[in-house]
């Protein structure tokens, strides 16, 4: 009986919690889906008649030009960046040189600064190479500072695969190429697929970058729809709705490829 | 002789990496630095030496002050707010109730989900309008619950403002606390919890004494984690409140930063702030990557 309560108990404040972290986007899609007619502050938590894409519509129409930037530069970065950090990884997991360990403490250093203390250098460094505004120079910015997350993730994981296995292919007549191209690469797939999750999660959802170097034209969806939630000619439901498609390809993401995307958070936080 | 080739080509794959980070951060870091103890301002730059002049004008600036204040206690109340509510929600999920994996999956959602998308909902939720014709979000919910003294100001409240902000980005960041202890608790073997409770310790005192002493290692990851979060924290304040707030009510010195600098043009002053934001997190992280380095050699 005792037992049966608690059990009762825990549920009760498992699902409590959940109410709070589901709260957000329950007024979200219901907002979201909600027609023209029935939105209204006053009736903001109450279920909409039925499903209208009204606001998805306008919101489609405003984003859809953003939400393509935002594909464009979402995946040269992140395929762009898990090369090199899988290159990186290898090299500092497997060739090791003396002082190779302080290089790579060096690197991870760039992971945690804040990129406030970059960013005067990094626009003028970006006008004076003629990307400033551009959307290949938020790539080119995304891949520099994805260096340091993405050679960690590689790094530990090629750590631990056997040396034997490399002194093998070594001695089969394999080098360094060879090694990395039959012996670490197929075995580094799921090291990819984090790699990847991580920085596609991380580059679409930037925003600090994205509002300082890029023109309208090549705004990511983020700074468009910051730029559509501070001007006071746009509804409300429509900014929700447009927060929505925003959320939607990371959420997915999220949802079917979740494990992964927990490994990465992992990666960066217990082993940094 | 093929050992030496490979090395060297070793060392050519990774120099492009070693070469970008040494520009991009260590680089830019001293070019910051040195705009920061320079007059530039406008759109040309001006690196006539001023000394430490934006920075003394920068703890001169009630502006300055009150992003200082707002980061201390947003760091204090976050990082609070999220190893408890973190450690609760492992703590019950570690004892495996049914649908363990649908509650982990929704308390950790908010992590793939960017800051702009929610605070933009956060904005409407956390709307400080007070009069009960224009109420909404909480407010609303507050007045249609019969609970009007709960009716607040949210991030435009002169004193407690950024202590709204708190709100989501707790919201945001605990369940990653929550994934971290939970990690942890799962890898603490199972034969010695059975032991502390043969020894006659309740559950209680398990946790106490056993459990909990062995997740210090895992409360200093989201110490330093959430901590350095927390001080630069720019995204969520922008999107909630456009511009600080009332009165500055929820500026921190990422946002003054950004004004100062993009929209002001005060380079010299904007590099000062970025700088100050760069040594707070530099506290934080710097002996942590020492002793992540320690560790890494001796093994």
């Amino acid at each position: 009986m005792k037992r049966r309560i608690t059990r009762s108990v825990l549920h009760l404040l498992l699902a409590g919690a959940a109410v709070f972290y589901l709260m957000p986007i329950y007024v979200l899609l219901t907002t979201s889906f909600k027609s023209f007619q029935e939105v209204n502050l006053a009736t903001m938590w109450a279920l909409p008649s039925g499903i209208h894409l009204d606001n998805f519509v306008v919101a489609f129409e405003k984003l859809s030009p953003n939400l393509s930037n935002s594909l464009s530069l979402t995946v040269a970065a992140t395929v762009l960046s898990a090369i090199l950090g899988s290159l990186n990884g290898y090299v500092l997991s497997k060739w090791k040189f003396r002082g190779a360990d302080l290089l790579f403490t060096a690197l991870l250093f760039g992971m945690f600064i804040p990129y406030q203390s970059i960013l005067i250098p990094l626009v003028r460094f970006m006008q004076t190479i003629g990307l400033y505004g551009k959307l290949w120079g938020l790539v080119l910015t995304h891949v520099i500072y994805g260096i340091p997350m993405t050679t960690l993730i590689f790094r530990n994981y090629y750590a631990t695969i056997p040396n034997e296995m490399v002194e093998a292919a070594h001695i089969d007549g394999a080098d360094l190429l060879g090694i990395y191209r039959y012996v670490m690469l197929p075995l580094a797939i799921p090291s990819f697929v984090v790699v990847m999750i991580w920085q596609f999660t991380s580059i679409w959802n930037e925003f600090l970058f994205a509002v300082t170097l890029t023109s309208p034209r090549y705004w990511p969806v983020t700074v468009a729809l910051q730029n559509l939630a501070g001007s006071q000619i746009v509804e409300w439901n429509v900014q929700m709705a447009g927060a929505f498609l925003a959320a939607l390809p990371t959420l997915l993401v999220y949802i079917f490829l979740g494990r992964f995307f927990l490994r990465g958070l992992m990666a960066g936080a217990l082993k940094g | 002789m093929h050992i030496t080739r490979d090395r060297l080509l070793a060392m050519l794959l990774i120099s492009p990496s070693v070469l970008a980070i040494g520009i991009f951060v260590y680089g830019f870091i001293g070019w910051t630095a040195r705009a920061s103890v320079s007059a530039w301002q406008g759109l040309l730059p001006d690196y006539t030496f001023v000394g430490l002049d934006n920075f003394v004008n920068l703890f001169r600036n009630p502006r300055f002050q009150i992003d200082m204040r707002n980061t201390g206690i947003f760091t204090a109340l976050f990082l609070v707010a999220c190893l408890v509510i973190g450690l609760l929600l492992a703590v019950l999920l570690d004892r495996r109730p049914r649908g363990e994996g649908l509650f982990r999956n929704i308390y950790l959602f908010p992590m793939a989900i960017s800051f702009i998308v929610t605070g933009v909902v956060w904005r409407w939720l956390l709307n400080p309008a007070t009069s009960v014709e224009r109420l909404s979000g909480f407010n609303l919910l507050f007045h249609q619950a019969g609970l009007d003294f709960l009716i607040s100001k949210w991030y435009t409240h002169p004193r407690l403002g950024i202590a709204a902000i708190v709100i989501p980005a707790t919201w945001q960041m605990s369940g990653f606390t929550m994934a971290l202890y939970l990690a942890g608790l799962r890898s603490i073997p199972e034969p010695l919890r059975e032991a502390a409770r043969v020894d006659g310790a309740g559950e209680w005192l398990t946790y106490r004494y056993i459990v909990m002493p062995l997740l210090k290692p895992v409360t200093l990851s989201a110490v330093i984690i959430l901590g350095h979060t927390s001080l630069k924290i720019f995204d969520l304040v922008m999107a909630i409140t456009q511009e600080g707030g009332q009165g500055f009510s929820a500026d921190v010195p990422a946002m003054n930063m950004w004004y100062t600098t993009f929209r002001a043009l005060r380079f010299g002053q904007g590099a000062a702030i970025a700088i100050i934001i760069l040594v707070t997190v530099a506290i934080l992280i710097v002996p942590y990557l020492i002793h992540t380095f320690r560790t890494e050699v001796e093994q």
